[in-house]
């Protein structure tokens, strides 16, 4: 057994592990701040310099708490649902390319959790599977209202799991055209949109893509239960909806779920949509060691903007209403994402083999 | 296209507003403890009791405070002045001065109620207490010192602000409209607590001159 191999093999799934702890450390701290100031507020500023600690000094305050498990409960669901949460929550970010791949020694080093090759089926295996977490906290709760707020979740991720796979297949399709045959590998995905077209626009998939992208964009706001699509936790309406009997260490998970699942998905649009890891390196030019970071600071640049992206519609729009959200999936989104796999599929066809009467 | 453009621009109304948050343009909340808000000076905050200029406490015990308070929280009792060592210029001094500022609604009749200007009320409004018996301030914590400063209730705190305890509410009696005649010369309002240090009500033409002319 190549033990060096193994040991290559862990330490990456530990990168991208603590990586995504991280950014989602941030992320809670930034979703705050940017809130605040779209709102003319302060925002934390306690916790550390610029209250860069604030979700720090949350996690260890629900740590210390209690959790107060109601008499109604049905046990085993209601402690493993948290559990369901977190789990594909991470799972789908160990797909991810973080970075370019460099070499140490002889041996080819990815900054990647995993690189499956059916890595986007992956990825859409676990998002489903996240909703599981939701149904089944709301069901095993016992209550009225998670078990409304867990019914919400099944309609509205059943309807924007397929926009997104739709708006993932014109990718695809797409991506099949830039190199040879068709793949289903993100780091291949990225690779593949390394370049530019005549030496200025990156060769990302947003450009020629860019339906698709609108349309992925919307669906992992739903996907995520995000404002405005947040239904399934809608506070006015359901106190907090599927984690309303959850307290202490347990809906802390939750919490850390959502803020993972916001990260993972807000790089897989990076990496589907914008280029990944690709950017300027200036090889040669400046330290070999800097070249070396500068993908993964492109990485994470691209994340954020989409991170970014998701704050900005929460401190703006109102959430929809139940039957809006529903039309807006099916009668919107899913015939748009399928009239733009037939436009892209056709306009595939004919930059392959010419048109159909020449 | 029509809800784009609608979606678009609530987006800018964030997005602006957020710029100018960053750059400072446009800020709601400030860091209270580190930094006040300006109050206004007829801010009701809590009560002092005055002396004069020689250091005779102003107030004589009538009890007219007591009696106006809507809330009941003053409990006065006066004693005689030894004649040979007095306390107040009157016949009697306030032995028991007490405020509940639970009770207190900072209404400011006491201090309209005053014949003697003895309490007035300061820009302090920190006054949160961990009991109820420290919410009761006694003649201790109410009476001005001899030198003119203010007993603070939290003197050991590093963001305690002494000065708010030297700005009065700058209080108008209501009993005496100003410009009329018989005021004239009459010391009327003053900014600051403790002895009278304030310009004395100008004559009828004087604040008629200052004034700005009327409507109609």
């Amino acid at each position: 057994m190549d033990w060096a191999q193994v040991g290559i093999v862990v330490l990456r799934v530990v990168l991208a592990f603590v990586l995504l702890l991280v950014a989602t450390i941030i992320n809670v701290w930034a979703e705050r701040k940017v809130l605040a100031d779209m709102q003319s507020r302060i925002g934390p500023q306690r916790a550390g310099p610029w209250g860069i600690l604030q979700t720090v000094a949350d996690g260890l305050k629900l740590f210390f708490k209690e959790s107060v498990t109601p008499r109604k409960v049905e046990l085993g669901m209601y402690l493993l649902a948290p559990f369901l949460a977190v789990v594909p929550a991470f799972l789908i970010f160990m797909m991810v390319p973080f970075g370019a791949p460099f070499m140490i020694g002889d041996r080819e080093f990815a900054l990647q959790g995993a690189d499956l090759n059916i890595g986007l089926l992956f990825i859409l295996a676990m998002s489903s599977l996240a909703v599981y977490s939701v149904v089944l906290a709301g069901w095993s709760s016992g209550s009225k209202y998670p078990l409304i707020g867990g019914v919400r979740a099944t309609a509205q991720a059943i309807s924007y799991e397929a926009a997104m796979g739709l708006a993932m297949v014109a990718v695809v399709m797409f991506t099949a055209t830039q190199g040879e045959g068709g793949t289903l590998s993100l780091a291949e995905i990225v690779t593949r949109q390394g370049g530019t077209w005549g030496g200025i626009i990156p060769r990302w998939n947003v450009f020629p893509q860019v339906i698709a992208f609108v349309i992925f964009m919307v669906a992992i706001v739903a996907e995520t239960n995000r404002a405005p699509f947040d239904l399934v936790e809608a506070e006015q309406e359901l106190v907090g909806g599927f984690h309303t009997e959850y307290s202490g260490m347990r809906f802390a998970m939750f919490f850390l779920a959502e803020y993972v699942n916001i990260f993972s998905m807000s790089a897989i649009a990076a990496t589907l949509f914008l280029g990944g890891w690709n950017g300027p390196t200036w090889e040669g030019t400046i330290p070999a060691f800097v070249s070396a970071i500068l993908p993964t600071v492109w990485f994470l640049l691209k994340t954020y903007f989409i991170v970014f992206i998701f704050f900005w519609l929460r401190s703006t729009f109102p959430r929809l209403r139940y039957d809006q959200l529903m039309s807006l999936g099916w009668k919107r989104l899913i015939p748009a994402a399928l009239t733009w796999i037939v436009v892209s599929s056709v306009a595939i066809g004919v930059r392959q083999f010419g048109l159909p009467w020449s | 296209m029509g809800m784009i453009t609608e979606l678009l621009k609530g987006l800018k109304v964030t997005g602006v507003t957020m710029l100018r948050t960053i750059t400072g343009k446009e800020m709601v909340t400030t860091e209270y403890p580190k930094e006040m808000r300006h109050k206004p000076q007829r801010f009701h905050g809590r009560h002092v009791l005055n002396r004069y200029p020689d250091g005779m406490e102003k107030c004589i015990g009538c009890e007219l405070c007591a009696g106006a308070c809507p809330a009941d929280c003053i409990y006065v009792r006066g004693m005689d002045n030894d004649p040979a060592e007095p306390i107040s210029p009157g016949e009697r001094f306030g032995y028991v001065y007490e405020i509940n500022m639970l009770r207190c609604i900072f209404c400011g009749l006491c201090v309209e109620a005053c014949p003697t200007e003895a309490i007035t009320m300061t820009h302090l409004f920190e006054m949160s207490t961990t009991n109820r018996e420290d919410a009761i301030y006694t003649r201790d914590e109410l009476l001005m010192r001899p030198d003119g400063s203010v007993p603070h209730m939290f003197p050991e705190d590093e963001l305690a602000d002494h000065d708010e305890l030297l700005t009065a509410d700058g209080w108008v009696r209501a009993t005496a409209p100003s410009g009329l005649a018989a005021y004239e010369g009459v010391q009327m309002w003053q900014g600051t607590p403790g002895p009278a240090s304030w310009d004395p009500e100008p004559s009828q033409d004087v604040r008629d001159a200052r004034s700005e002319p009327e409507d109609g």
